[in-house]
């Protein structure tokens, strides 16, 4: 029956209906192929940039590059600061298949303890993607050879060379150069403020003290990228381009290491400091605090216990006490005050007073001692600098008053940071009216004046305005900026630092600062004078002048050499001189801490950095 | 001129009597080898993979030889009773089947895993085939609704695995073969007023949240950039950072450094546009559209109905995995799995569709036997 059906079907006309179906059907698929084309022709023609760029922006990360750090040299060119390799073990956490079972078996290999596990464990959280994880910082060679020996075993974990600063001096230089230690959060703000971020991607660490603090940004340099193909689980395959680093500036630094570790050693069962300074440019030569601290401690993240260690220590070796320590300046501002005196014509190189051992206001009954009890006697302005005479000083501070004090005096410097190349430093107070009654709330009274006169009372003062400030005697009135930074190194040619030089104090007659100066000389020089024991028999000519500072009141009936001192309440030794006396090469200030008299005391140890700074025991 | 023509005719009578299409036979081996280069940069230069495909390609060309052979009288006497077995197979799937990738598809042979949807897509066709040729062309409206019934009782069924890429492919199948049959334009307007309103309904009972999502993504690949829409995403870029000529052999970053997923089976078009760029593709679509051509050529020569039908059927088929394939990694079409034809790694489906080309090369090779 199907067979009857079929032949009389019209097999053209069927044929013909296919063959249209067929036609319509290739122009339906050559429309389709039109649409798959021409979004084809879109994707990879007319957005084949943006798609481009999206593949490299898959392939391609870019990596920072921190630079090297600056490289510090003292005055003579040895290194005082230096980037060390070392060599961490770090984990590449995406190519580590069971992290567990690795940590244990080199748990084992390494002996490793829990708590390089958990800090381990720590950074693992912290660490961003795709980037190695430190395991061990600073492996020693034993852990190198070890490791190497089985490091088939380890997919992932690899030694990784770095540099890491290290201070060769140790705690030599600590208060001087500072430290590195690692970027924490307010460092991040600080970088923020600077704009900086993206310079510091790759760094881990920041200057946080001295002058690897103060000169950060010339230390740091330039960070550079790498642009590596990375594949998607985020391994690098190779490098593609690279844009280098450029290192930070290398900084020559008017420190003279051999001089410093000299003072270091003079210093070394004493709490104090000394500054040594050139008072020809003002450049630091030497200055050291003690007690001092290793610096390498801070680099690579300094443990609990050794930073607990610092922070109770009594004798607080953090302080900087060159540049923090704020001490009255006792008598070693009696040249300055002279200089003032003669100057405003308060009073004449002539004038004279008769020194019975104390000074007395009229019709006021408290008693201003001087330090020898029976009194100087007849003395005239050089002799009173000469033996230290308290008397006179009481006498002209009350003449001078405190406005006129302060006016000089601030013009020397005091009251305000001498902008030492270190961020660290105090202000020192220098008294006035106004600061007694924004502090106080209390007017000022004569009797604070007469303190002031021999630099006690509200004076304070730091080692380092100190000896800026006999530079200033020594330079007519001419400051130097005291910096210890000398030069920069830049593409290899050294570019020194400029000199920074005003002239804060007019000199009206030269006469003056002559005679203050020679007053000094025989402070050094005459067998009266203060520190006339401690310089005997040099081969240069010294001039300075001796301080003791008083740190409490002694009673208005006590006598001070029948008491018993507390340590902490001994008066400070202080020293402040020059030499050699005619053509002044060095200007040192001595500070101790509680230890007595400053002419037996500090006064020798400045005469042996005078005596190894001009040769003789160098 | 004419000694070639000469040589030609003779290598066709060769080819002929091992029932052969010379012209189909040398697309078909011009995309395996395609296939095969493109396999072995998408798989990372892995020799293995490439032993793997070429092993199934020899099988598959194997029973493409063997099923030319055959008389397209017998495909034709049992068309209905394979649809039956089929239609049975389904069943049994959906109730016994083994699941896998979130799907029930497979029957456990023991021996090995058999997907039944895959017969079906030939068998659809021929069942479709021989049902119109019985009666004759235009079909009508009730013999049309009969067809359609046996069209769309495997879709749905195999919709239910839920496969929507082979219930897609196979209801095209299907209706392809109508419409070469001269289904009316009429029913055809009507058909698409119909799935307009059938989609919504399909989406909010039929579709499965992951083929849902794949809509969405679909819509909005960069939603959801590294999770669903991270192959679309990945494949655009790979695709258009393919240029007008490519990144090169073996050079695709994409594709070689691994940002690409299914790179070597779905999605190796991508892999295959970025290493030979807008005019590589344009080379490929030259090789699709002759096979294309070829077959229809074919469909139409041949005098017999259901050759026509069946032959016109497999052709179109064949063109809409292309399309699909092409404009899913492409990102003109939601992703539903299925892969480039005969390029793609992957084995089942390149068997059924080398199947179907035996099929297409007896009816080729057969027509002046059936036109006796």
């Amino acid at each position: 029956m199907n067979q009857r059906r079929q032949t009389i079907r019209d097999f053209t006309a069927e044929s013909n209906l296919f063959l249209r179906r067929c036609l319509v059907s290739v122009c339906l698929c050559l429309a389709l192929i039109l649409v798959v084309l021409s979004n084809l022709y879109s994707l990879q023609v007319d957005q084949f940039e943006d798609y481009q760029i999206r593949a490299d922006g898959n392939r391609i990360k870019v990596i920072p590059v921190a630079p090297n750090r600056g490289i510090i040299y003292d005055r003579n060119g040895l290194i005082i600061a230096e980037n060390r390799p070392v060599f961490n073990l770090e984990v590449s956490l995406e190519q580590v298949e069971d992290i567990d079972q690795v940590l244990s078996e080199l748990q084992q290999l390494l002996s490793l303890t829990p708590a390089d596990i958990a800090r381990f464990e720590r950074n693992r959280k912290r660490q961003r993607r795709f980037h190695p994880v430190t395991l061990i910082a600073n492996m020693d060679e034993d852990m190198m050879a070890l490791f190497s020996a089985q490091q088939h075993r380890f997919d992932g974990v690899a030694v990784e060379a770095s540099l890491a600063r290290y201070y060769p001096y140790g705690s030599a230089l600590t208060h001087v150069l500072g430290y590195v230690s690692k970027i924490n959060a307010r460092d991040l703000n600080l970088i923020a403020s600077w704009g900086a971020q993206s310079n510091y991607a790759a760094s881990k660490n920041i200057g946080k003290q001295g002058i690897e603090r103060y000169y950060e940004e010339r230390l740091h340099g330039k960070v550079g990228y790498a642009h590596l193909e990375v594949d998607s689980k985020g391994r690098t395959l190779r490098v593609l381009e690279q844009t280098p680093p450029q290192p930070g500036e290398d900084l020559i630094l008017n420190i003279d290491i051999e001089l410093q570790l000299y003072v270091q050693s003079l210093l070394s069962d004493k709490k104090g400091s000394v500054v040594v300074s050139d008072p020809t440019d003002g450049g630091i030569l030497a200055m050291y605090s003690s007690p001092s601290y290793d610096p390498n401690l801070f680099v690579n993240g300094i443990s609990q216990k050794d930073y607990s260690k610092l922070i109770e220590n009594n004798d607080r070796p953090l302080l900087n006490r060159a540049v923090q320590g704020q001490y009255p300046p006792a008598s070693l501002i009696k040249p300055h005050l002279a200089l003032l005196g003669l100057e405003s014509q308060t009073i004449s190189e002539k004038t004279k007073i008769q020194d019975k051992g104390y000074y007395q206001l009229e019709g006021v009954e408290h008693v201003w001692r001087d330090w020898l009890k029976r009194g100087h006697g007849r003395v005239d302005v050089k002799h009173s600098i000469e033996v230290s005479c308290d008397t006179f000083f009481y006498e002209l501070a009350y003449k001078l008053g405190i406005d006129t004090l302060h006016e000089y005096m601030a013009q020397f410097g005091f009251g305000e940071h001498t902008n030492i190349d270190l961020l660290e430093e105090s202000d020192g107070n220098l008294p006035s009216r106004g600061w007694k009654r924004a502090k106080f709330n209390q007017p000022w009274y004569i009797g604070d004046t007469i303190s002031v006169g021999i630099g006690q009372g509200y004076w304070t003062a730091t080692p380092v305005q100190l000896v800026d400030s006999v530079n200033t005697i020594i330079n007519y009135g001419v400051k130097h900026r005291p910096k210890i930074l000398k030069a920069t190194i830049q593409d290899d040619e050294v570019i020194a630092e400029a000199l920074n030089t005003a002239q804060p104090i007019r000199v009206l007659q030269q006469r003056n600062w002559d005679l203050v100066k020679k007053a000094m000389f025989d402070t050094v020089n005459e067998p009266r004078g203060t520190a006339f024991k401690a310089f005997q028999n040099t081969t240069y000519a010294s001039a300075g002048k001796t301080g003791t500072a008083q740190l409490f009141s002694v009673g208005q009936d006590e006598d001070v050499d029948d008491l018993i001192i507390a340590d902490y309440l001994k008066d400070n030794a202080m020293y402040l001189g020059y030499a050699p006396a005619n053509d002044p090469k060095l200007s040192v200030i001595v500070a101790l801490e509680n230890a007595g008299g400053g002419g037996s005391n500090a006064a020798p140890i400045s005469r042996s950095v005078m005596d190894y700074w001009l040769g003789e025991t160098r | 001129m004419p000694v070639s023509k000469t040589a030609m005719q003779q290598s066709d009578s060769f080819l002929a009597r091992i029932h052969i299409d010379g012209w189909l036979l040398a697309g078909l081996l011009v995309l395996m080898t395609i296939g095969l280069f493109t396999i072995y940069s998408a798989s990372g230069q892995d020799m293995e993979l490439i032993k793997r495909q070429v092993t199934r390609l020899a099988i598959a060309l194997v029973a493409m030889f063997a099923l030319a052979q055959v008389p397209v009288l017998f495909y034709r006497n049992i068309s209905p009773f394979v649809y039956g077995i089929g239609i049975v197979l389904l069943i049994a799937v959906l109730a016994i089947g083994v699941t896998g990738k979130g799907a029930q598809r497979w029957l456990d042979l023991g021996v090995f895993r058999f997907q039944p949807s895959e017969i079906l897509k030939l068998f659809v066709p021929m069942t479709v085939a021989w049902y119109i040729s019985k009666y004759g062309m235009p079909p009508s409206f009730k013999r049309l609704m009969v067809a359609l019934l046996i069209v769309f009782i495997p879709t749905i069924l195999i919709a239910r695995q839920p496969d929507l890429g082979t219930s897609l492919l196979i209801a095209s199948s299907g209706i392809f073969a109508l419409f070469l049959a001269g289904m009316s334009w009429r029913i055809i307007a009507m058909f698409g007023v119909l799935i307009g309103g059938f989609t919504p309904i399909m989406w909010l009972f039929l579709m499965k949240a992951y083929q849902k999502q794949r809509v969405t993504t679909f819509l909005n690949p960069e939603s959801d950039p590294l999770g669903a829409g991270y192959h679309i995403i990945q494949s655009k870029i790979a695709i258009g950072s393919g240029g007008m000529t490519g990144k090169g052999w073996l050079q695709g970053s994409q594709s070689q450094l691994e940002f690409l997923p299914e790179r070597h089976t779905d999605f190796i078009f991508a892999v295959f546009s970025e290493e030979f760029g807008f005019l590589g593709v344009i080379g490929l679509l030259l090789v699709y559209g002759f096979i294309l051509g070829r077959g229809l050529i074919i469909a139409s020569r041949c005098q017999f109905l259901f050759s026509k039908l069946l032959a016109g059927s497999i052709t179109l088929t064949f063109f809409v995995y292309v399309f699909v394939n092409m404009g899913m990694v492409s990102g003109l079409l939601p992703v539903v799995g299925v892969p480039l034809p005969l390029v793609s790694y992957g084995g089942t489906s390149m068997v059924t569709l080398m199947a179907g080309f035996g099929l297409l090369m007896a009816i080729s090779t057969q027509k002046r036997v059936m036109s006796r």
